[in-house]
């Protein structure tokens, strides 16, 4: 019940209009534990926008940044675009994979981190980048992955 | 008078990595220390056209830029240069590197203000000429007509990759209220992110290009689609609508004039199609972003089937100077055909990877050689992949083609986002290949069959080429996958989708050849 009461709360800081969907999603989606948009929400923001469910869900199921199934408290999007690819995201996908022993869409048993790829993060600069939630993280090497991995996870244990 | 001194500090996506904020403070305390906090500002300014450097700074009046700094460097650069007026050579980017690097001899317009001004301060923009072509057009009463005039004979054409003419494009839009102006930003071409350069180095430059095209076409309102991976552009974005609107440059009434012009910020969520323009807005609509079928065009039947005018950020930051200086100063950049200047993201095995702007029509070898400091390592070049995923590659013969829209044509490439990623002897051209053929899998929408089941065949051939289980056949099915692709698929994703695979083919055959197992040969 306190969930939906929060989901109320941020759905109200926009006119009821399916203009705002986007918005409404990646406001209730950041304010969840698990990183997700929950059926509930989804009938809650339909509900409040005057849409059939049914359209909430097909919006949301298009984006890549939306997900519909609980993820980890912190979210590893790792670059996979032909400049990150030139300079070897790949092997550092692999390093990820081995890890945290999870595919790519995959969340650790301790539900620390989801797994995903980017087609693009656009800091091609600082290729290969990664991002850890609203975190950019570049010119990537193993040991520095393997660093900021311990570096997220140790402040994950401290809240 | 000593003149008083600064520090012009790139705050970007790129330097918030490398800790510039840290380092921000450290300046502070250092400066504090000297008790100089009054006598030296510390200005954030966007991009200052170096990159791979770290967190760069600029000490002015004496123009020397230092890059790799740390904390720990903050106090010795204070103590050194700023106190003692000895430069900290260790850090110190030289003018050589500097001047043959990325920030080379350029033709900036549309990146002027960038990495020069404060991009959170409207006092600072307004300084730099921000909002002086708006109080051109009404101090002197230009009609909507005459701007979209203007616009029309500078030749200015879209810089989002089309290169349709801009003028044209306003002057198409049906006479129907309300009207809608759209600023594409969402920069998903893998490769590029010229527009989040400007989006953070010089919002209001946006913001008064979308004022005056509102003003041409009668829109009295305006959308910023930003993609949802671009986090500070959308923070700087919404700080400097805010900022205008208070001070009287966005709303009802724009400097107490009849002209009514109001901006929203759409975030994106993650779909590469929605940077095609029927998609978009469909996505700012709420709903999914899938392309819909043209005609209509949008500005015909666009947001809310109103009339609808789709620009790209770069195209919309080069109207500003346009309506200032006069269409003959901004023909006189640029090729006959295409005038102007255009943005470049040069990437991969160069000295110098980075943001450039130059005349259009430079040829590839100076923007190589001379921009970005010629190929990395002293490394051969071997080919180019010009215009992102949806682009072309181009090998050695490709090297002294014009880059602009018309030239590129007669190489079947494409001058698209801007995008050059430049590739050593030592790549492999099939797995690149594939790394983009993955990237059309994913991003297809999945709305039309041709390319929702094109790009999973395309990958799929590409999957057995690399496994060692090709067939002979397999080229030739490749490009007739494309071909169908190109003439079927509803809209230019995967109507796109040949240019990276005939040019790959066509440049660099023998190297997909040498996958195919040998009995297949005989």
């Amino acid at each position: 019940m306190g969930e939906q009461t929060s989901v109320r709360t941020i759905l109200e800081k926009y006119e009821p209009s399916g203009e705002y969907l986007l918005d409404m999603l990646h406001d209730v989606q950041e304010a969840d534990a698990q990183n997700h948009l929950s059926r509930e929400a989804l009938r809650e923001v339909a509900d409040y926008v005057g849409l059939p469910p049914s359209s909430v869900i097909s919006s949301a199921t298009f984006y890549s940044m939306f997900s519909l199934t609980p993820r980890g408290r912190h979210i590893i999007r790792i670059c996979e675009s032909p400049p990150c690819q030139l300079v070897g995201a790949e092997s550092l996908l692999d390093v990820l994979i081995e890890t945290l022993g999870v595919e790519v869409g995959g969340t650790t048993e301790d539900g620390v981190f989801t797994l995903e790829t980017s087609s693009c993060l656009g800091v091609c600069g600082v290729a290969p980048a990664m991002m850890i939630d609203e975190e950019l993280y570049g010119n990537l090497t193993k040991e520095r992955l393997l660093e900021t991995l311990e570096s997220v996870r140790g402040e994950d244990d401290g809240v | 008078m000593e003149s008083r001194r600064q520090i012009l500090l790139a705050v970007n996506e790129e330097t918030q990595l490398a800790g510039v904020r840290e380092v921000e403070r450290a300046l502070r305390e250092a400066l504090a220390a000297q008790g100089l906090t009054e006598e030296v500002g510390i200005v954030e300014t966007g991009d200052l056209g170096i990159t791979g450097r770290g967190v760069v700074l600029r000490v002015q009046p004496d123009d020397v830029l230092y890059g790799d700094v740390t904390t720990a460097d903050a106090a010795e650069i204070v103590n050194e240069h700023v106190v003692g007026n000895r430069t900290v050579e260790r850090l110190r980017i030289h003018p050589e590197e500097e001047k043959e690097g990325v920030q080379g001899v350029q033709t900036r317009i549309v990146l002027w203000n960038c990495g020069v001004i404060d991009p959170d301060s409207l006092q600072e923009a307004i300084a730099s000429g921000a909002y002086e072509a708006l109080a051109k057009v009404v101090e002197e009463r230009i009609s909507r007509e005459e701007v979209i005039d203007i616009v029309t004979r500078s030749g200015l054409r879209g810089r989002g990759g089309a290169g349709f003419p801009t003028g044209r494009k306003w002057s198409l839009t049906a006479d129907r209220e309300p009207k809608y102006i759209v600023c594409n930003a969402d920069e998903g071409e893998p490769g590029t992110f010229k527009d989040r350069l400007i989006l953070e180095g010089d919002p209001h430059r946006l913001i008064e290009g979308m004022i005056l095209a509102g003003y041409a076409v009668g829109a009295q309102k305006g959308y910023i689609y930003i993609r949802g991976e671009y986090g500070l552009s959308i923070e700087r974005m919404q700080k400097s609508i805010d900022d205008a609107r208070e001070a009287g440059l966005l709303g009802d009434h724009i400097l107490e004039t009849d002209i009514s012009f109001d901006l929203e910020i759409r975030k994106g969520a993650g779909a590469y199609v929605c940077g095609e323009e029927t998609a978009m807005i469909e996505s700012i609509e709420g709903k999914r972003g899938f392309p819909r079928r043209k005609p209509p065009y949008p500005g015909g039947s666009g947001l809310w089937e109103q009339p609808t005018v789709v620009n790209n950020v770069e195209t919309l930051a080069n109207v500003p100077p346009i309506v200032l200086l006069g269409p003959e100063w901004f023909k006189s950049y640029g090729t006959a055909t295409c005038p102007g200047t255009k943005a470049f993201i040069i990437l991969g095995h160069v000295v110098y990877p980075g943001l450039i702007e130059v005349s259009m029509g430079t040829r590839l070898r100076t923007i190589i050689d001379v921009h970005a400091g010629g190929v990395s390592n002293g490394g051969r070049f071997k080919g180019a992949l010009l215009g992102g995923a949806a682009g072309a590659f181009v090998d050695e013969s490709g090297l002294d083609v014009a880059m602009d829209f018309d030239s590129l044509q007669e190489y079947a490439a494409v001058l698209g986002s801007g995008s050059i990623l430049v590739l050593d002897g030592d790549t492999s051209i099939p797995e690149l290949l594939h790394g983009i053929l993955r990237f059309f899998r994913h991003e297809s929408c999945g709305q039309c069959a041709p390319c929702r089941a094109g790009t999973r065949a395309l990958l799929q051939i590409s999957e057995r080429l690399l496994a060692g289980q090709g067939l002979a056949t397999d080229l030739d099915l490749m490009t007739e996958v494309v071909e169908t692709m190109q003439t079927r698929s509803l809209c230019p994703l995967g109507q796109s989708v040949i240019l990276p695979v005939t040019s790959a083919l066509r440049a660099f055959r023998s190297e997909f050849e040498a996958l195919l197992p040998s009995a297949t040969h005989a």
